[in-house]
């Protein structure tokens, strides 16, 4: 079997895309990398080597002694300040992470971006652009980044984007075992480099309060079962991801946790339009409508339904428990 | 004598650089630095008062629970509000998984496989620690599995792990059932097995009435399970002699249930124990790539770069308590709550590597007997949750005590939005720069007289001690 090798380097990074690797439980996280013949020249949590002699791996690749067929990044790769990048060096390298990422992008098979952070930028540049924190191939929802609009890896592919915030460990460790097997096909990705295993689904297929969110039943207070989407900020039905149809961590997800999706897979989720626990409304009518729903529709569906809501489905909307029971048909006499 | 810039570091969190000054068999001086800003504070201004529970736990993926739940904690002084019994229950179990999973994450994955190098092969027992492989010892993938089991609690109670936004300052939205609770007895008992059979070797029981260092000894004979071989390696190696940071141990307290606390808050110094001055928690950035007076409270602290600062080597600020430099972790909360074990301990041997490894090791088997009670005290029929309004303007502060120590978070409202927020992480106080005075932060004075083994460029005992702090750079450089 061949052996594929990968590098998986930390930018502005909080370390949760790497936390949530470890996760991966379809088989243990060693068995699938093996399975797919993937070698980590270097993780940063995984690996033993350390120092100089990882610094050493990287100018190897740079000088084409070792092939590089995966480069991973995570989180956001920063330019701050004036350009220099000095805002992240590579320890013990003297030299800008950005600089590394950008060269050893160049030498790479395939170029991976996990996380929010390292796709698009995600929270760290939030607000302002003190960092002049980006991702690698998009600032925010705009082509470009660290590595530019035209950029390809040495296979064809742009950046591969595995966003999320943090992304499941399926998500991470699929898509590399995929690649690793030369197994995607440029059909496989959306045009933004998602994919579509995963990003062909809205966070909003398989949500748990779907029966609330097709009457309109919404949440008052925050522990309250009825809907999100029209109060506390859910985005869930214009968020790309698999993430109610999947289980996280055995079988949670945010819906299943009781809280709202704040659309963490997406371009730009960092800056909102409201608080995140909230809805922004322009005369009281959502300002993100569901994906594909024209707005009128969307208005005069939601007040139809809201006029046809069962007595049950309405006040167990407004409470933490269930206070009505689905009627039980009566057998026949 | 000659200087040696040491890093990057795998298997700590986030990014790591050592300066170091040393001759050929020690080290004489050490200057830590994390290379990277990233100025998450910044994020919150300006922002609604929630919108903490959002940005704060993306400062750290490894310890995300514990900024949401000292977030949540700050919010909830400001709103005065208090949480319901299940809410606090429920908060100390997410926080308690969460302990757990880093504890364990950090033995087997991060600080265990340095014993398995080769600089170690020519070791009698050399063949124990091949079981601690990065990547290729059989304990890698044992400890992966009981990880991932035992995370299984966070789907039913926090819906996922890193970043859940289940902990709110009035308790947690997520309702914890009669079923469920069943379901998480059941995973965590699955854990304490793990425990028992490979890590401890004995009942939790055993480990929890242990009062003395003579204690510990007479535990360890004849047992094989994973935290004796490393009492065995840390004893060929003197590790119980290196590592020491001569700091004030310090502890903000945490995992709060019905007005009481499970970790007292406290200091421990010279004088013994002694209450926590919150007051005299003071930030100095003589040292750190930062602008602004060089002495900040956190309530009037500022978070502008200044790269080219003369004297600075660090983005990391200095946190003391009246000028003194403090330790936290799990070592020095039990030193603070009284424990005859760990004061026992402390007083012989006071802060080294094998003692920082083993409190945090033994905090596993205290919290999953406090967690198995929380879990039957949950009267699922009583509320989790309080709604919560915020005051225009106000000042908090709160503490949680994460996996590698005490988590402060300073927040200040103007007008009802975030007008200041300032945190203080458990590495920031263990690896804080030099202050205006140059007195070393606690790892820098670990590292001084370090012995180096013949021959080595990158001493092995500096990533011993280095990885004894469990370090998370990300919280550090927030």
């Amino acid at each position: 079997m061949k052996t594929t090798n990968a590098l998986w380097l930390q930018c502005g990074a909080c370390g949760g895309c790497s936390m949530s690797l470890l996760g991966y439980e379809s088989t243990q996280l060693h068995d699938a990398l093996q399975s797919a013949g993937i070698n980590f020249l270097w993780h940063p949590v995984l690996s033993e080597l350390s120092g100089q002699a990882m610094v050493d791996v990287l100018k190897d690749i740079l000088k084409g002694t070792i092939k590089l067929d995966l480069l991973i990044v995570e989180g956001t790769p920063l330019l701050g300040p004036n350009g220099t990048g000095r805002f992240q060096m590579l320890s013990g390298s003297d030299k800008p992470m950005s600089q590394w990422l950008i060269e050893l992008a160049n030498l790479t098979k395939y170029c991976v971006a996990v996380g929010s952070c390292a796709a698009y930028g995600g929270i760290p540049i939030a607000g302002d652009d003190r960092l002049e924190g980006t991702g690698l191939q998009y600032h925010t929802n705009q082509l470009g980044g660290l590595l530019g609009a035209n950029y390809t890896s040495s296979s064809g592919y742009p950046v591969i984007n595995i966003p999320g915030c943090a992304p499941h460990p399926d998500w991470i460790v699929e898509t590399l075992s995929c690649l690793a097997m030369d197994d995607m096909r440029p059909t496989d990705f959306d045009p933004e480099g998602r994919p579509l295993a995963y990003f062909g689904h809205l966070a909003h297929h398989g949500c748990p309060r779907n029966e609330y969110y097709e009457f309109k039943a919404s949440a008052a207070q925050d522990s309250d079962q009825g809907c999100l989407m029209e109060n506390k900020g859910c985005k869930g039905t214009q968020a790309l991801g698999d993430c109610n149809i999947r289980s996280w961590n055995g079988s949670g997800s945010c819906l299943q946790g009781s809280y709202s999706c704040i659309a963490c897979t997406m371009p730009g989720f960092e800056d909102t339009d409201a608080p995140f626990l909230e809805t922004a409304k322009i005369a009281g009518i959502p300002v993100g409508l569901p994906s594909d729903m024209p707005k009128a529709w969307f208005v005069a569906l939601a007040a139809l339904s809201k006029s046809a809501t069962p007595v049950r489905v309405r006040e167990n909307a407004h409470n933490a428990t269930i206070v009505h029971q689905p009627t039980r048909k009566k057998a026949p006499q | 004598m000659s200087r040696r810039i040491i890093g990057p570091f795998s298997r700590v969190e986030g990014h790591l650089e050592i300066e170091l000054e040393r001759n050929e068999t020690t080290v004489l001086e050490a200057r830590v630095n994390s290379p990277m800003y990233r100025g998450m504070e910044s994020v919150m201004l300006n922002r609604a008062p929630l919108d903490a529970l959002i940005i704060a736990p993306r400062i750290c993926g490894i310890c995300s629970v514990s900024q949401s739940v000292a977030a949540a904690k700050a919010l909830a002084k400001l709103s005065n509000i208090p949480m319901p019994v299940n809410g606090e229950l429920s908060t100390n179990l997410i926080l308690g998984c969460e302990v757990l999973s880093n504890h364990l994450t950090h033995f087997y994955l991060f600080f265990m496989p340095d014993f398995a190098r080769d600089i170690y092969c020519d070791k009698k027992w050399f063949k124990d620690a091949l079981r601690f492989k990065a990547e290729k010892g059989p304990a890698q993938g044992q400890a992966l599995k009981a990880r991932t089991e035992l995370l299984h609690m966070m789907g039913v109670l926090a819906g996922k792990w890193p970043h859940t936004l289940t902990i709110r300052p009035g308790g947690t939205t997520q309702n914890i059932k009669t079923v469920e609770k069943l379901k998480l007895k059941t995973i965590l008992r699955r854990f304490r097995t793990f425990l028992e059979d490979t890590v401890f070797g004995t009942p939790l029981e055993d480990v929890l009435s242990l009062k003395s260092i003579q204690d510990i000894q007479h535990w360890r004979k004849n047992n094989t399970a994973d935290l004796a071989a490393f009492l065995n390696f840390s004893q060929e190696l003197d590790l119980n002699l290196i590592g020491k940071t001569n700091s004030t141990l310090l502890s903000g307290g945490g995992f709060d249930v019905r007005g009481t606390s499970l970790f007292k808050q406290g200091i421990y110094d010279a004088n013994g124990l002694g209450a926590l001055p919150v007051d005299q928690i003071s930030e100095d950035i003589s040292h750190s790539f930062m602008a602004g007076p060089t002495s900040q409270h956190p309530f009037n602290a500022i978070n502008d770069p200044f790269l080219d600062k003369e004297d600075a080597y660090s983005w990391c600020k200095a946190p003391r308590l009246h000028e003194e430099s403090c330790e936290v972790g799990a070592l020095a909360r039990h030193v603070v709550a009284g424990h005859d074990l760990f004061v026992d301990s402390y007083q012989h041997n006071s802060s080294t590597v094998e003692n920082r490894i083993f409190a945090r090791v033994w905090e596993m088997a205290l919290l999953v007997n406090h967690m198995e009670h929380w879990i039957n005290q949950i009267t699922p029929d009583d509320t989790f949750f309080e709604s919560c309004a915020f005051p225009e303007n106000g000042r908090a502060v709160a503490f949680a005590e994460a996996a590698r120590g005490t988590l402060g978070h300073w927040i200040e409202l103007e007008k009802g939005v975030i007008s200041n927020y300032q945190i203080i992480a458990p590495t920031t106080w263990n690896f804080s720069p030099r202050d205006k005075a140059g007195k070393a932060g606690p790892l820098e004075r670990a590292l001084e007289n370090t012995p180096i083994l013949k021959g080595e460029d990158d001493p092995v005992n500096v990533q011993h001690i280095v990885r004894s702090f469990d370090p998370c750079m990300a919280c550090t450089v927030h």
